[in-house]
C-alpha cells in the first residue's frame, strides 16, 4: 500500500512542475519579452496587470 | 496527470481571463487612456490654463481592445497552470482542492503576484518615471517568487521556523527595495496614477478570487472525469 502511494506521489510531481514550468514561460510572453509585437498587442493588459512595461 | 492540469488551467485560465479582461476596459483602460492624453502632450498638466478631469477619450478601439482580452485570457492561463501546480502538489499531501477552498488559493496568488511585487512597484500608469525594465523585472520574478513561497510555509508550515522563515522571505525584497527612477519625469496628475494602481488591484484580486475559484472547480472536475471510471 505503502509502495503504491509513493509511486503515484512520484509521477504526480513530474506533471505539477510541467505545469508550474509552461505557466511561467506564458507569464514572460505576454508579460515580460520586450520584443516590440508582443509589447505593442500586450502593452495595455501589462500595465492594467501591475507587470513592469517599458 | 498532464491533461488534467493543461485542461483545468486551460478553462479556468480562459474564462477568469475573460471576465478580467472585460472588467480591465470597463474600469482600468479609461483611466489608462485618459494618462496617455498627458503621456502624449495632449492635455499638459499644469500648464497656461487649467484641464479639465472629464476630457473626450478615445472610445472602443476594436483590434486594441481584442488583443487586451486575448492577451488577459493567455496571462491567467499562465498564471492557472502556476496556481494549479502547487494546488497538485498540495492535494497530494493532503490538502482539499475545489472551488471553495479555491478563493483562499486565489486570494494568496494575488498577494504572491500583484500585490507583493505592487508594494514596490506600484501598477504603472502610462507615462510615469520608473528605472531600468530589465532590473524591475527581475525584481518582480524574485518578489512573486518569495512571496509565494513565504504563503506556502505559512499555510503548510507547522513550527515557528517555517513561519518566521516566511516572514524574512516576505519582507527581504521590500528591505533590498524595488529599483527606483534616478529622477521624476511624469506628466500625469498624480489623481490618474493613484485611481489607475487602486483600480488595477483591484480588478486584480476580483480576477484572481474567481482564478482560484474556477481552478479548483476545473481540477476537481477532471478529476472525477479522469478516476471515474477506474473506481465504478
Amino acid at each position: 500500500m505503502t509502495t503504491i502511494t509513493k509511486t503515484r506521489s512520484g509521477l504526480r510531481i513530474v506533471p505539477a512542475f510541467f505545469a508550474l514550468a509552461l505557466g511561467i514561460a506564458v507569464i514572460s510572453l505576454t508579460g515580460h519579452v520586450q520584443a516590440a509585437a508582443l509589447h505593442d498587442a500586450a502593452h495595455d493588459v501589462r500595465h492594467a496587470t501591475g507587470f513592469p512595461c517599458h | 496527470m498532464y491533461a488534467r492540469y493543461l485542461i483545468a488551467a486551460l478553462f479556468a485560465g480562459a474564462s477568469t481571463g475573460l471576465i478580467a479582461g472585460i472588467l480591465q476596459l470597463l474600469f482600468v483602460q479609461p483611466v489608462l487612456l485618459h494618462a496617455e492624453l498627458y503621456e502624449s502632450g495632449t492635455l499638459v498638466h499644469f500648464g497656461a490654463t487649467a484641464v479639465s478631469a472629464h476630457p473626450e477619450l478615445p472610445g472602443f478601439d476594436a483590434m486594441r481592445d481584442l488583443l487586451s482580452v486575448i492577451f488577459t485570457m493567455l496571462t491567467y492561463t499562465g498564471y492557472a497552470l502556476i496556481l494549479l501546480a502547487a494546488m497538485g502538489i498540495a492535494e497530494d499531501r493532503g490538502a482539499r482542492i475545489d472551488g471553495r477552498t479555491g478563493i483562499l488559493w486565489g486570494i494568496a496568488g494575488f498577494v504572491a503576484f500583484h500585490l507583493a511585487p505592487g508594494f514596490g512597484l506600484a501598477p504603472e500608469v502610462p507615462g510615469v518615471a520608473a528605472a531600468d525594465v530589465t532590473a524591475r523585472q527581475i525584481w518582480w520574478f524574485a518578489t512573486a517568487a518569495t512571496a509565494a513561497a513565504a504563503l506556502w510555509l505559512i499555510a503548510f508550515g507547522d513550527n515557528w521556523m517555517a513561519w518566521g522563515g516566511a516572514a524574512i522571505l516576505l519582507l527581504a525584497p521590500h528591505i533590498f527595495g524595488a529599483p527606483e527612477p534616478d529622477v521624476f519625469t511624469g506628466p500625469v496628475p498624480t489623481e490618474i496614477g493613484a485611481l489607475f494602481a487602486a483600480r488595477a488591484l483591484g480588478v486584480g484580486l476580483a480576477a484572481w478570487v474567481l482564478l482560484g475559484s474556477f481552478a479548483g472547480y476545473f481540477w476537481q472536475r477532471e478529476g472525477a472525469h479522469a478516476d471515474g471510471p477506474a473506481r465504478s
